[in-house]
């Protein structure tokens, strides 16, 4: 039994693609690693985020707003399908600033890219008092903050359940602990694994995160990706304390309150530091300083997926027609676009969305 | 920053035996522990509670005098009230004490963390008035506080010290609910052999259950459907046992099926383990000198797997001849002659293990618990629920972690991480080896945010 | 109710603190989870997941059911000791008289 599409990788992003596809109709088989692999998606912040995405390529800030835009859609149509609500919240975000400078500074980006992407781009500029209306608990070191109203948040661990859910429910079929040694193409693709086995398909999505810098060239890409640690803290359930997300602190659906993330380049390693974890508290008491009281029940690091410039990267092998790499720093954000939109492009429709600039073509 | 040559993690029998040998080789030793005092569970508070209530708590607890007394050297400093919650390369020590953190250096680490009770998964274990029984016979130890209705329910020696030292205090609980069957001693007694140890652990188990015999304490054998009812507290205890149904109305049930390594420290820092199918638990990987997979780190005590106070002390010594002699402080031979002694008498303390394991076997109706049963305390994840995962693939507990929650809440996967471990090792047919555990990660118990800001040397590391 | 725990010993050197707003006297220097226990706590807080009511488990600081709320932050009764004027409440969670109702 052959599948139209064979998916390696079954993170946030191979499974928005793989949900995206069945709803089409078509067959779809995704493999993915196994219990101790790095996983993005189960480490990462869960904004659903526009501002300061693309500040210098206007398409990419016009991708994130399509997708936060067909968010509001796409959740209700998972949480139909599995009964479960996966946390969205849209209703803006914040880029707390601690010096006036740093928050003219970047209304001045904003103003520029406002004006490129034609004046969509809804954000205010909240001072201190505007503020506090706003997030009680803010901090004097607060000096303002932009409000922009396409951002959200959503619960990143459910919407990876319910994916994994509702694919199954559509009749894909998701191979756990397959880990992907190569990709052949005769008729069709040949997907080899380690134990031996092999999955054909028509055509093959390489969505592996970290495990494209692997693969990725034997299937033709260039695939210059590499990984940045980001440490994420949550602590203990509490009272309602923060009302909308930053890129600083958010309050989870279940209580507790987030707090991220740094951005090191250390290699393969997701481990905690206490420097990091220091840093990341200060930070967030800085913002938030009822804060300081609360208990920190967990800290994790994860590995983001990150190309030369932080786009996405969405391409056709030029060596294997049918196959695509398809990898972005911001699987939360985009799952939307990828579960709609991505696959008129991987189809050939004319609905097919323009993703030139995210070719990897840009990378000499 | 403090420094010290040696820096160990607990003060039970392990801990405490090998801060006094590390000592007396002339290492400086730093001996944290979250307790108030020296003793850890066995020897809780020893130092306190033996003058007033020695009586009723045995012989064995008196056991642990001497080795409180022996951390009284110059070369020991001991930080009482210190919880540690992060291990780092060095090794690096991050610990808390009254509300501050502080970091400790050492040269080698010893880690001593001692056992956690095995948990117990039954429907109605987590409302008020259930604990574990050494909740029980802490509350004995160091409070002087016995229940007036109380049930026990589970299997094992330390059920029977429990019952005993109540019925000493002049409170026997109202019944002991056993989960073993006869076939399980008789299986034991073949097992054991000529080990004189095992036949000594059991003659001391007959004493202990003629004690609660002659109290009057009711005692139902291979007890099966148990479970704890009650609205907001438990009520009773309700049970089958000897082909009819029981019920046990009480305020307080005490559970008990064994205890099993506390890895998390171990774990922490990335240390392999691996599953011991006679004991039903991660154990960590180390040498005979207690040493882990990272030279500079050991493991000793109940943490290392489960062998009692007395092989715990022994373990303590042999790391701290081994870490002595890494640091020049002891040659080679006098190690080993000082090591022959101990590893003859740990092995003697060892002989009644496999004798206790086949003898009282965890109740099997908790390792593989029903849909509706509570399996994550913290997040009221249940077996059920756990069980679904593992049909949506999540082939270990990482994945079922994210999809579920199990193991995200304050105890850290501490009372369902082994749970977790067995249910999606018999949903997929697989070891527990393959199956894994939670990564572990820190802080290894919470710690507010304001005492990690105190330490942030720049305010703003973050995006 | 009568209480589930009775002390051996006579306690002494009792000191006030209260606990949901009652005034209580209890030991100094005894453990606080066993402390209430003995002072006839049954309910020491309600879970944020389901509003669940919990009480000490293991006494031995792994379980986290003894929580409490102490001058704002969360703290494990069974590992502090009773000390004079103490302040305290159940660790917030879901249910009537809660902060996260
Ligand atoms: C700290 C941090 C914070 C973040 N915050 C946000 C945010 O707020 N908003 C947002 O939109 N994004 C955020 N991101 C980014 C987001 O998490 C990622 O873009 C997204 O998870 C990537 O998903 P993925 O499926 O590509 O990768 P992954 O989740 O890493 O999944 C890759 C999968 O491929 C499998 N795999 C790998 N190699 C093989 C192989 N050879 N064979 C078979 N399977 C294989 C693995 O098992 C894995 O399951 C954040 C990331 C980090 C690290
Ligand atoms: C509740 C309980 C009661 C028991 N009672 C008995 C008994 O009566 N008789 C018997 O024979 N056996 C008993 N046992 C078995 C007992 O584990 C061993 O007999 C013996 O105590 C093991 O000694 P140890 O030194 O390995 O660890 P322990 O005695 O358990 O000592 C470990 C110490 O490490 C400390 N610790 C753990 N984590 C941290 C951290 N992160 N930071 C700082 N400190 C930390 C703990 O506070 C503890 O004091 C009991 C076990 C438990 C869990
Ligand atoms: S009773 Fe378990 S942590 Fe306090």
């Amino acid at each position: 039994m052959d599948s139209d599409y064979a998916i390696i990788g079954g993170g946030v992003v191979g499974l928005s693609v793989a949900w995206g596809l069945l709803k089409r109709g078509l067959r779809v088989t995704v493999l993915d690693g196994d219990d101790g692999s790095f996983r993005a998606s189960r480490g990462n912040f869960g904004l659903v985020w526009v501002q300061s995405k693309g500040m210098n390529q206007p398409r990419y800030a016009q991708w994130s707003q399509s997708s936060a835009a067909a968010w509001a859609d796409f959740s209700d149509e998972l949480t139909d399908a599995t009964g479960h609500a996966v946390g969205l919240e849209q209703k803006g975000g914040y880029d707390l600033h601690f010096s006036e400078e740093s928050l003219e500074a970047t209304v001045a980006k904003y103003e520029t890219l406002k004006a490129r992407l034609g004046g969509d781009y809804p954000y205010e500029v909240l001072g201190h008092n505007a503020l506090r209306k706003e997030e009680p608990e803010i901090g004097p070191k607060v000096v303002g903050a932009i409000l922009h109203h396409q951002d959200g948040h959503a619960n990143p661990l459910k919407l990876l359940r319910a994916l994994s859910d509702d694919v199954r429910r559509l009749g894909g079929i998701i191979l756990n602990g397959k880990h992907v040694v190569d990709v052949k193409k005769r008729d069709l693709f040949h997907v080899q694994c380690a134990d031996g086995s092999e999955i054909r398909a028509r055509k093959t999505i390489l969505s592996a995160g970290l495990g494209a810098m692997e693969l990725g060239p034997k299937l033709g890409f260039k695939a210059p990706i590499r990984p940045q640690r980001g440490q994420v803290l949550i602590t203990e359930k509490m009272p309602k304390i923060i009302n909308r997300p930053s890129l600083i602190a958010r309050q989870v659906d279940e209580g507790g309150i987030q707090i991220g993330a740094t951005n090191e380049e250390v290699g393969l390693d997701d481990r905690v530091t206490q420097p990091g974890l220091s840093g990341l508290a200060a930070e967030a008491i800085a913002a938030y300083p009822i804060l300081g009281r609360a208990q920190l029940v967990r800290s994790w690091g994860a590995l983001r997926i990150l190309s030369p410039d932080g786009l996405p990267i969405y391409q056709e092998s030029p060596e294997m027609p049918g196959a695509y790499l398809v990898t972005c720093h911001s699987g939360i954000t985009l799952a939307a676009a990828h579960a709609r939109f991505l696959p008129d492009w991987l189809e050939g429709t004319a609905a097919a969305p323009d993703l030139e600039v995210f070719s990897e073509a840009r990378f000499s | 920053m403090r420094s010290a040559d040696l820096i160990i993690v607990g003060a039970g029998p392990a801990g405490m035996a090998a801060a006094a040998c590390a000592a007396g080789k002339g290492l400086s030793v730093l001996l944290l522990d979250e307790q108030p005092r020296a003793g850890g569970q066995i020897y809780r508070d020893v130092a306190r509670a033996w003058p007033k209530r020695g009586g009723l708590l045995g012989k064995d607890y008196a056991a642990g005098l001497p080795l409180v007394q022996a951390l009284d050297h110059p070369g020991i400093t001991h930080i009482t009230g210190a919880t540690v919650w992060q291990i780092e390369d060095g090794p690096l020590v991050t610990f808390t004490v009254n509300g501050a953190a502080q970091q400790a250096q050492g040269k080698r680490l010893l880690i001593a963390t001692g056992a956690l009770e095995r948990p117990m998964p039954l429907p109605g274990w987590t409302l008020p008035g259930v604990m574990t029984a050494g909740a029980g016979q802490i509350l004995l130890k160091q409070s002087g506080m016995v229940s007036d209705r109380a049930v026990l329910v589970g299997c094992g020696p330390l059920l029977y010290l429990i019952g005993a030292q109540m019925v000493r205090a002049g409170t026997p609980p109202l019944a002991l609910v056993e989960t073993q069957g006869r076939g399980d001693l008789l299986a034991a007694m073949r097992h054991v052999g000529g080990a004189l140890r095992g036949w000594r652990y059991m003659l001391k188990g007959l004493g202990m259950l003629a004690e609660l015999r002659r109290a009057g304490v009711a005692r139902h054998v291979a007890a099966t459907d148990i479970e704890i009812a009650g609205a907001n507290r438990a009520e009773s205890v309700r049970f089958r046992a000897a082909g009819q149904q029981h019920e046990i109305g009480c305020d307080t049930v005490l559970l008990h099926h064994g205890v099993v390594p506390n890895t998390q420290a171990a774990r922490s820092i990335d240390i392999p383990h691996e599953w011991d199918s006679r004991q039903r638990a991660f154990v960590p990987q180390r040498d005979a000198w207690g040493r882990s997979a990272r030279a500079d780190v050991f493991i000793a005590g109940d943490g290392a797997g489960i062998g009692g106070a007395k092989a715990a002390a022994i373990a303590g010594e042999l790391a701290a001849l081994a870490i002595a002699h890494d640091l020049g402080a002891l040659a080679q031979g006098d190690r080993d002659l000082e090591a022959r002694q101990l590893r003859w008498r740990l092995s003697a303390e060892l002989a009644a293990r496999p004798f206790i394991d086949r003898a009282y076997p965890p109740f099997a109706p908790a390792l593989a618990p029903a849909d509706k049963t509570i399996i994550c305390r913290c997040e009221e994840v249940t077996a059920g629920d756990i069980r679904r995962y593992a049909a949506m693939g999540c082939l270990g507990p990482n994945q079922a972690k994210a999809f579920g929650r199990a193991g995200m809440g304050p105890c850290q996967g501490r009372y369902c991480g082994l749970s977790v471990t067995e249910i999606l090792s018999a949903a997929h047919g697989q070891a527990p080896d393959r199956t894994g555990y939670y990564r572990i990660r820190p802080p290894l118990k919470p710690v507010t945010l304001a005492e990690l800001a105190a330490m942030a040397d720049t305010p703003d590391a973050a995006e | 109710m009568k209480h589930a725990f009775h002390r051996l010993d006579a306690p002494a050197d009792l000191v006030r603190v209260t606990f949901r707003g009652q005034v209580v006297d209890l030991p100094a220097g005894e453990n606080l989870a066993a402390a209430l226990l003995a002072a006839g706590v049954t309910v020491f807080r309600n879970t944020p997941v389901s509003g669940a009511p919990r009480a000490p488990f293991c006494m031995m600081g792994a379980c986290y059911d003894c929580l409490v709320e102490i001058d704002g932050t969360t703290r494990q009764a069974c590992m502090l000791e009773v000390s004079e004027g103490m302040v305290i409440e159940p660790a917030h969670g879901k249910g009537a008289d809660n902060a996260l109702g």
